[in-house]
């Protein structure tokens, strides 16, 4: 658990890069610090490993100010992605990956154990990568490997900032996808940098957004879609807020309960089995843990106004485009 | 023509003496940078942790380079007296500058994203100088040596002056007797020499990933 209480940073040359800033990252979750450029991101995850120190408030690791841990001590138990990845071109991607064991002083025997492990996990076959060195890299192999780097000697903090960016849509996009899976798997508490709110919205449990420097709202994705706190957060979502809330929103969420119709007269058979879309593709039956905004892409696409929703192989649910307009609107059903 | 043909002739008919010359010429060289890097190497370490000991360290090397090493030599005559010593102490004085130079550059070059990096992870300010800007900073730092290497070896000619060995006593009493095979023979030893270790160093420096080219090295940061 990290809990930052009225910290304010200003910098030697006077700048103030966070003021009065208090939040709470509870253990094993992901908070998403998101803003526009210069408000304050990397420096308030600098203080959580102490590259940097408030001037004024307190940062506390589980209950502990910061100010009675080692630094060093910290940082080798805090993964950290840096914005600008900085590996060591000099060592190979192994040796990048070795470097946090290393200095904790694991056996080399274990090292190498956990290199292929990481590499395995970051999908990067230990065979082709693990001697490379980081300049042979494309920019979204070296984002893993500085994942991977970060995550060697299993810290119970992680630290990304911006782990993700400088990348084409498509290749952030599988990385985001592939690191909410290994999210799921570690108990790691993470605190994760961006300045998109559409990576924020994916892969926070809490987000707290931003304006220079001072913490405008901290809530869920749902609650900050809900109920924006002020223009500043409004206009920061965009106009296309609805479309993001369904994003956020899952099928369970909003389905009916199933009715007679679509259990008995479509047959739970029928429900279960794959339906053809317009498109002519098939599509499989929706989960309760679908999103909204899948759902209605699959009620447009199809010729029924209300589709099941099946969890295995029971139809547990309805969905029609009244249960997805109605929860957007903000009453649940 | 005739000239050179005349000292390769004096070279060949006196081995015994330009080989002793030779070795007193490649003592001076090899005494004058150990001790220079001995000093050049902790001291720009110290140089880019402090600014004030990085102006101080420069200082001291660009005035090295500056003041005549003649003039060097003879400041170092009522301290150390005549012979080996105090011609080191010139040498010395004259081969650091491009050490420090070099090794202040190439640390300070280092990528500022993996020295963050690096401390981020938990490395101590020693661990990262050793296993992070030293590695990286090493063809830039060996630029530096093999252009110190290369001075010295001309400079060391200069020794004799105040009754250092080495080629230089070939040369100079060659001079003063008119003896211009003498002058030539004392000459060649030292150009192969410095040309030699030139191509071995600079070969030495692609293979540490340096670009081993003409040198860019002396101008004062
Ligand atoms: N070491 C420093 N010394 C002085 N000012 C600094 C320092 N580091 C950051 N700042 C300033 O503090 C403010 C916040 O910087 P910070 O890097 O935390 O922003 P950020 O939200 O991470 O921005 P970005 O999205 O561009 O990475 C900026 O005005 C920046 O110029
Ligand atoms: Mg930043």
């Amino acid at each position: 658990m990290i809990t930052f209480e009225h910290v304010t940073k200003q910098y030697a040359d006077g700048t103030v890069a966070i003021e009065d800033v208090s939040f709470t990252v509870e253990e094993g979750t992901t908070t998403v610090l998101v803003g526009p450029s210069g408000c304050g991101k990397t420096t308030t995850m600098k203080l959580v490993n102490r590259l940097e120190d408030p001037t004024e408030g307190t940062v506390y690791r589980d209950g502990t100010p910061l100010s009675e841990f080692d630094r060093i001590d910290l940082r080798r138990n805090t993964g950290y992605v840096i914005q600008e990845i900085g590996l060591f071109d000099h060592m190979t991607v192994g040796e990048n990956i070795a470097t946090v064991p290393r200095l904790n002083g694991w056996d080399e025997d274990e090292i190498d154990a956990r290199i292929d492990e990481l590499l395995e996990l970051m999908d990067l076959p230990p065979e082709s990568y693990r001697e490379q060195h980081p300049p042979e890299l494309s920019g979204g192999q070296r984002q893993r490997v500085g994942v991977a780097r970060a995550l060697a000697s299993d810290p119970d903090v992680l630290l990304m900032d911006e782990p993700f960016g400088a990348l084409d849509p498509i290749t952030r996009e599988s990385l985001q996808d592939e690191f909410l899976k290994i999210q799921a798997e570690l108990d790691t508490t993470i605190l994760f940098v961006t300045h998109s709110i559409d990576e924020a919205l994916k892969m926070g449990d809490r987000i707290a957004i931003f304006d220079v420097g001072e913490v405008v709202q901290y809530d869920t994705p749902q609650a900050i879609l809900d109920e924006p706190k002020n223009e500043f957060v409004e206009d920061f979502i965009g106009s296309d807020r609805p479309l993001k809330k369904l994003k956020v929103t899952q099928v369970e969420d909003v389905m009916s309960p199933p009715t007679e119709e679509v259990a008995t007269a479509g047959g739970v058979a029928d429900a279960t089995a794959p339906v053809q879309s317009d498109g002519g593709s098939t599509v499989s039956p929706l989960e309760p843990t679908d999103t909204a905004l899948s759902a209605l892409s699959r009620l447009v696409a199809s010729e029924d106004g209300r589709l099941p929703v099946v969890e295995d192989g029971d139809v547990v649910g309805t969905v029609s485009d009244e249960d997805i307009r109605r929860s957007n609107a903000g009453d649940k059903p | 023509m005739s000239d050179f043909v005349e000292g390769l002739i004096y070279l060949v008919e006196n081995s015994d003496e330009v080989l002793y010359h030779f070795r007193g010429h490649l003592e001076l060289v090899v005494v004058a940078e150990l001790a220079a890097l001995a000093f050049a190497i902790p001291a720009s370490i110290l140089a880019v942790r402090h600014d004030r000991i990085k102006k101080v360290v420069l200082g001291l090397g660009n005035v090295g380079q500056t003041i005549p090493t003649l003039a060097i030599l003879a400041l170092a005559l009522p301290l150390l007296g005549l012979g080996f010593w105090p011609s080191i102490l010139g040498l010395w004085a004259y081969a650091i500058l491009p050490i420090i130079v070099n090794t202040v550059k190439g640390i300070e070059n280092v990528d500022e994203e993996m020295v963050e990096a690096a401390r981020g992870m938990g490395m101590t300010d020693w661990e990262i100088l050793r296993s992070i800007q030293l590695p990286l900073a090493l063809p830039v730092i060996f630029a530096g040596v093999r252009t110190s290497i290369v001075l010295v070896i001309g400079t060391a000619y200069l020794a004799m002056f105040i009754g250092g060995p080495g080629l230089g006593v070939m040369v100079v009493g060659g001079i003063q007797a008119y003896d211009w095979a003498q002058v030539i023979a004392g000459a060649i030893p030292g150009a192969l020499l410095a040309i030699g270790a030139d191509l071995s160093l600079s070969r030495i420096e692609r293979y540490l990933g340096g670009d081993g080219g003409i040198d860019d090295t002396t101008v004062a940061a």
